[in-house]
């Protein structure tokens, strides 16, 4: 009733949509890097958008699986294969029992992401399953996944008539690529950069450095120079929150990172083009595009109702 | 009262009151994240009281759908927040229970003590004793689970952060960065001055309460051989 790691990978960890409700105790909300990927997948499976899943980074882990499963795969491509046959993302397969699944090699993006029908059997966390490294706690003993760790499924007895492969439609998958043109809202201190600056940060691209994490993505480009040197005092800061540091390069906080800041706060990420930002890794480029409040909310409003609405087919075929 | 309202993302705003550690603006922040604590708005997330600023986080499908009369969630978070701010109560009841916390100074616990008091001229017990004399506020908890900020420091034992940060500040570590004190629940990176560590476990997941410190209380230092 679980699958094994036969072999380990770079950083393999439980993730979920994170933990909300502790920012004021210093604790944050972590939570995969790409959530639409984790959410898509989980709703392909019929299973609740936040039920925990894996995120692997590559070289991703070897699987075994020591049960019948149905599962699904999302996010980064890495060449997925189930007992030596192909896999595709975004489509449920069913595992035989001692079926292996296996990642040779990147095609595309940063972190995969894992999950089965009815989930898998994580102790919560302050309500959540994801895992929080720093604190060493949550998700699987608050640690990433070695070698022989064992996941529970939730599910004991697998309903032979469970259907599986399905495919979710590619207008609904995002538009990954190495090079993407995030939307942004302007932040706080945006108005405190110098004219230069502000064309500089929406016209040029910028490079994402090797020091880029779960906490941020740390940028390299033309520096950008505010009108006076503002200090200011720690405020909240969040998931796509992008910094000025002091020597003019740019920070885009991630998923792990800290719940307040104190550089100057140029912009913010839109909610739905974070899981674009999420697939980056060393030396992709990036470039922004702002937008108003408005136009942000829309998009996150018209990815709702497109979610709600493949929840609802899903649901359907699943029971029919 | 002066205050800015601003965005945070698609998903959050920011009232700000001023930028400045000071208790006054401190127990503002912490007056409105009561009201929102006792009776909040559909869609509400969690809030994050700062120094001198407060953060809301809200959903923005679920504040769009209940509230369909304002054309965004900000406008009408926004709006909820102002009807707050002008009914704000000036009796202020928050938190501000005594906590006492040991301290050991010996040279294995105090790494940055010595250079400390030499860059401020004193002697290392100065330091000390400028340090205990005083009661500090809880402003705000961040940077790691647990990690308050405490202030002020006082003027004389203020220092700068190390230029280039530890690699790991081991946990309990009282330190200190301009007039700001902090105390490391978990070892970490870090770049505050060392002056002391303590046993007191300020992270304790799992607990209801999972962290030591709250905001608002007052925290006296003592001095304790570990």
């Amino acid at each position: 009733m679980s699958i094994i790691i036969q072999k380990e990978g770079i950083l393999s960890t439980v993730q979920d949509l994170g933990r909300s409700g502790y920012r004021s105790s210093g604790i944050n909300p972590g939570g995969a890097m790409d959530k639409i990927a984790v959410r898509l997948i989980n709703i392909l499976l019929g299973n609740d958008e936040s039920e925990a899943v894996l995120e692997m980074h590559f070289p991703a882990p070897e699987i075994l699986f020591e049960k019948d499963a149905v599962f699904a795969l999302g996010g980064a491509d890495f060449d997925a294969t189930l007992n030596n046959k192909n896999l595709e993302n975004w489509k449920s397969y069913f595992a035989e029992k001692k079926s292996v699944l296996k990642f040779a090699r990147k095609n595309f993006g940063t972190r995969a992401y894992f999950s089965v029908t009815g989930g898998f059997e994580i102790e919560k966390w302050l309500g959540s399953a994801s895992t929080n490294l720093t604190a060493e706690i949550g998700g699987f003993r608050g640690r990433h996944l070695q070698k022989r760790d064992r996941l529970d499924f939730k599910q004991t007895i697998i309903d032979i008539k469970q259907k599986f492969n399905y495919k979710i439609a590619g207008s609904l998958i995002p538009f990954y690529n190495r090079f993407p043109t995030v939307r942004v809202v302007a932040g706080a201190e945006f108005e405190l950069l110098e004219a230069s600056s502000e064309q500089f940060f929406s016209r040029q691209s910028f490079t994402i450095t090797q020091n880029s994490n779960r906490m941020g993505f740390r940028l390299e480009g033309a520096p950008l120079k505010l009108l006076c040197n503002k200090e200011l005092v720690s405020s909240a800061v969040s998931f796509g929150t992008i910094q000025l540091l002091p020597d003019g390069q740019m920070i885009i906080l991630m998923a792990d990172h800290q719940t307040s800041g104190g550089y100057p706060r140029i912009a913010n990420i839109c909610e739905i083009d974070l899981p674009l930002v999420a697939q980056l890794g060393a030396n992709d480029k990036i470039a922004f595009h702002i937008i108003s409040l408005e136009e942000a909310e829309n998009l996150f409003l018209q990815r709702e109702f497109e979610l709600n609405f493949l929840k609802f087919g899903i649901k359907t075929k699943l029971h029919r | 009262m002066n205050y800015k309202i601003f965005s945070l993302g698609d998903s959050a705003l920011t009232i700000e009151f001023g930028n400045e550690i000071s208790v006054e603006l401190n127990g503002r922040v912490l007056r409105l994240a009561e009201v929102f604590d006792k009776r909040s708005f559909t869609g509400f997330i969690e809030l994050v009281p700062a120094y001198s600023s407060l953060t809301i986080f809200y959903d923005v499908f679920t504040v769009r759908k209940n509230f369909p009369e304002f054309s965004t969630a900000f406008t009408a978070v926004k709006s909820f927040v102002e009807y707050a701010l002008e009914n704000l109560k000036v009796p202020q009841k928050i938190d501000s229970k005594a906590v006492e916390i040991p301290v050991c100074f010996d040279r294995e616990s105090a790494l940055d003590l010595d250079s400390l008091a030499a860059e401020n001229n004193l002697a290392r017990q100065e330091v000390i004793e400028i340090f205990l004399s005083q009661t500090y506020r809880v402003f705000m908890l961040g940077f790691l689970p647990g990690f308050a900020y405490l202030g002020e420091v006082d003027e004389r034992i203020a220092a700068r952060r190390k230029t280039s940060p530890r690699l790991e500040v081991p946990r309990g570590s009282v330190a200190i960065a301009g007039k700001q004190a902090g105390i490391y629940p978990l070892a970490s990176p870090g770049g505050w001055q060392i002056i002391g560590r303590t046993d007191v476990e300020l992270f304790t997941p799992n607990d209801a309460e999972p962290t030591f410190l709250q905001v608002g209380n007052q925290v006296k230092f003592y001095s304790q051989n570990l």
